[in-house]
């Protein structure tokens, strides 16, 4: 039971980072913002008007 | 005790392994259970990762369990973080996995179940994986720097240079084939056009979602998207079904093109936040949750496979591709085997994410390893169709002919019995009006997966809502690399314009970004608007150029690599990176020299454009036609050309390195002690 928990934890924990809530907790810390709309944007603005992730064929 | 335990495990893998190669390999006028491809794939991948990649991490690498990666020295909670090994493999995996093993394999299979899976199997084990984990190694070592970087510093100024432009044209050629399997996987049918259309407003919704209701709920997001994108399958269904509605999303190729260029520029000039974000993250959870769900499908059904191991167009007559077994299935299935995209992938984000130099080796090789399984799944979901029916499929109109009757008379006769009632009442089952002549192994992969799914969960009720899926599923993996490759593809020429007039390199400035995001559409519309045009269906001449293109980029990939090892003192385990490279070598320059100068008009461009120029009455079209192979002709030449530099350049390293005639020194990044050391490690 231990193991599966910690099974679900180590997908859980990459499901989060795939999909970005992992950065933007990690930038919430590093700013000492709340989570808010504003944040939000900030984030993506910071995140995504670098240059893109690559995606392969 | 324990030690016995694991070499006798081992040994009972490498016989296991033996065994289910010998019988997809010997089998011959027999169907075969596709649990053996499935048990020979994953003995190979454990194989190959228990002794081979440890030979590579510990013998020729020297990975040093000490030294600190650019995730720790460089930690800025932004781009450099020290990520859970795990968490970064399926950061890295979502990134590689695309189309490409999907639709390579279902291509290949023209060929027979054979040539591909042992091609996929040996690739990826001794080429794809290893290829991978050097690079991401390299760049690890590097700070994290990306290949063309590499390539400058450590091949030289020539390698950078090459390095990008193989990396722009490889970009161009991958939207626009990718976008004509999507135009070929949608035309005439309402069901799926409707299905995909709806994926735009469902996307621009989520992203609506994650930046004004919720910020930064993604997962919950995207639950939601993929549920809107189901119910967007279900009612495809009234819409096919209902007269008036059918009507507007029944669409032909150039309007579908037309579409897809004109989301293409939107995609790219938009707000990232608006459309691209949230059409990725949307696409990434309907990827990862059907690649599993089809491997347990897979597993479940246990599906017998009914494409002998090799078909009569070995000979290089293939109705889905001409050319001969060598080197087109080797250029035909490049990622599921080897890939040179990936080289940037794992030289972009993943080498920021890595917290101990031993885990190169779990997300390099054993990233590419799972991929590798996505594509054996691709070949069993081809290979499970009646071969007639596969061929019927994806055969071209101008090779099988445009008429059920007649299409089904010629694939018969080639000794693949079809009848047109047959695909009639199959196109019926899964909700099309018609399956013949729907070329670019979207639509064969589809019928193939929708045959599993339906199967394994034991109704043929729902195979049009399979079909429907498994459509939707690939178009969406296509238009999400649309969105991202043209975004990157305008990144790349905004740094390279730059140089030319600097307020054109600045990515926020709206003119340049509209002027550049014209630039990188018009280039992959060119070619998906000569595709659409083309009457053998676009994928015969676009495809190869594609996988040519990607082998290349790992030619690229591997000269430098190869590079790195001679001047780390590893030459003699070069052959690591030496002998794939000399396969890739041989592979792409004999696909490049015969799709250019080949006599059969089906294979050369040159000769095809001769034929058409031959014809005494042109129709208007012909000359754009005779533009366009000479234009294929041109690019495939330019791109072995450049590679040819970076080989001799390579080469011409390798042998100052050897003779002592130049100071071999690597670029790396100083060494500092990890402060994640384990007793393991010490």
């Amino acid at each position: 039971m231990k193991k599966l928990h910690q099974v679900g934890a180590i997908v859980l924990a990459m499901l989060r980072e795939i999909f970005d809530e992992a950065p933007y907790r990690r930038f919430l810390q590093r700013t000492g913002k709340p989570c808010s709309r504003a944040s939000y944007r900030e984030f993506l603005r910071q995140k995504l008007n670098v240059k893109p992730r690559p995606r392969c064929c | 005790m324990k030690r016995w335990g694991s070499i006798l495990a081992w040994v009972v893998v490498s016989l296991l392994c033996g065994l289910a190669v010998a019988v997809i390999a010997l089998h011959r006028g027999e169907s075969i259970n596709a649990m053996w491809l499935v048990v020979a794939a994953l003995c190979s991948y454990a194989l190959g990762y228990r002794f081979y990649s440890k030979f590579l991490a510990t013998r020729v690498l020297a990975w040093d369990t000490l030294r600190a990666t650019p995730a720790e020295r460089l930690d800025n909670g932004r781009d450099f973080v020290p990520t859970n090994k795990w968490v970064v493999f399926g950061h890295h995996f979502a990134a590689i996995a695309g189309p490409g093993p999907l639709v390579g394999p279902v291509l290949a299979a023209q060929f027979g179940y054979l040539p591909g899976t042992l091609w996929i199997l040996a690739g990826a084990v001794f080429g794809g994986c290893v290829q991978d984990f050097v690079i991401l190694f390299f760049s690890v070592r590097r700070d994290g720097k990306s290949l063309t970087e590499i390539a400058r510093d450590e091949v030289g100024r020539l390698g950078g240079v090459v390095a990008y432009l193989a990396v722009i044209s490889i970009i161009v050629l991958i939207l626009g084939v990718t976008a004509l399997i999507v135009v070929n996987a949608l035309k005439s049918s309402p069901w799926g056009t409707f299905t995909i259309a709806m994926t735009i407003p469902i996307a621009l919704l989520m992203g609506v979602y994650l930046r004004v209701l919720r910020p930064g709920k993604v997962l919950e997001g995207s639950l939601l998207g993929f549920v809107m994108v189901l119910l967007a399958i279900w009612g495809g269904q009234w819409v096919a079904e209902s007269p008036t509605l059918a009507r507007y999303f029944t669409l032909g190729a150039p309007a579908l093109a037309i579409l897809i260029i004109i989301y293409g520029f939107a995609a790219s000039a938009l707000p990232v936040w608006l459309l691209l974000a949230p059409r990725d993250y949307l696409s990434t959870f309907v990827k990862l949750g059907t690649i599993a769900v089809l491997a347990l499908g897979i597993i479940a059904l246990r599906p017998t496979l009914h494409m002998p191991a090799l078909t009569r167009f070995v000979d290089g007559t293939g109705p889905v591709l001409a050319g001969k077994i060598f080197p087109f299935a080797f250029i035909t299935i490049a990622c599921g085997a080897v890939s040179g995209f990936h080289s940037l992938i794992a030289s972009g984000t993943t080498p920021k994410l890595i917290r101990r130099e031993t885990e190169t080796r779990m997300v390099g090789y054993g990233g590419m390893a799972a991929e590798s399984f996505v594509a054996v799944m691709a070949m069993i979901a081809a290979c499970v169709l009646q071969p007639g029916v596969y061929f019927a499929i994806s055969s071209p109109a101008g090779v099988v002919g445009s008429a059920p009757a007649t299409a089904a008379a010629t694939i018969s006769a080639w000794g693949f019995p079809v009848s047109a009632a047959g695909m009639a009442s199959l196109a019926q089952e899964v909700g099309e009006r018609t399956l013949f002549n729907r070329t670019g192994g979207a639509p064969a992969f589809a019928v193939g997966m929708a045959h599993i799914f339906a199967h394994s969960l034991g109704s043929r009720f729902l195979m049009a809502i399979w079909y429907h899926f498994a459509i939707m599923f690939e178009a969406l993996f296509i238009l999400s690399i649309l969105d991202a490759g043209t975004r990157v593809g305008r990144f790349m020429f905004q740094e390279a314009l730059g140089h030319v007039w600097r307020p054109l390199g600045r990515t926020s400035w709206y003119p340049s970004v509209l002027f550049n995001s014209g630039l990188i559409v018009g280039a992959w519309g060119y070619f998906l608007w000569q595709g659409v045009r083309d009457p053998l269906g676009g994928i015969n001449s676009l495809w190869p150029l594609f996988g040519t293109a990607n082998q290349l980029l790992a030619t690229v990939a591997l000269c430098v690599a190869t590079t790195i090892l001679m001047k780390m003192g590893r030459a003699r385990y070069s052959p690591v990176t030496l002998v794939p490279l000399g396969w890739l070598v041989a592979v792409t320059f004999t696909a490049s020299w015969q799709k250019i100068f080949d006599p059969n008009p089906r294979i050369g461009f040159l000769a095809h454009a001769r034929q058409l120029a031959a014809v005494p009455v042109r129709a208007p079209e012909t000359a754009r036609l005779i533009f366009n192979d000479r234009l294929d002709a041109a690019v495939t030449a330019a791109l072995v050309v450049l590679v040819l530099l970076i080989v001799l350049q390579s080469g011409l390293e390798w042998l100052r390195v050897l003779s002592g005639r130049k100071l071999a020194r690597v670029h790396e990044a100083p060494f500092v002690p990890t402060r994640f050391v384990t007793d393991e490690a010490l």
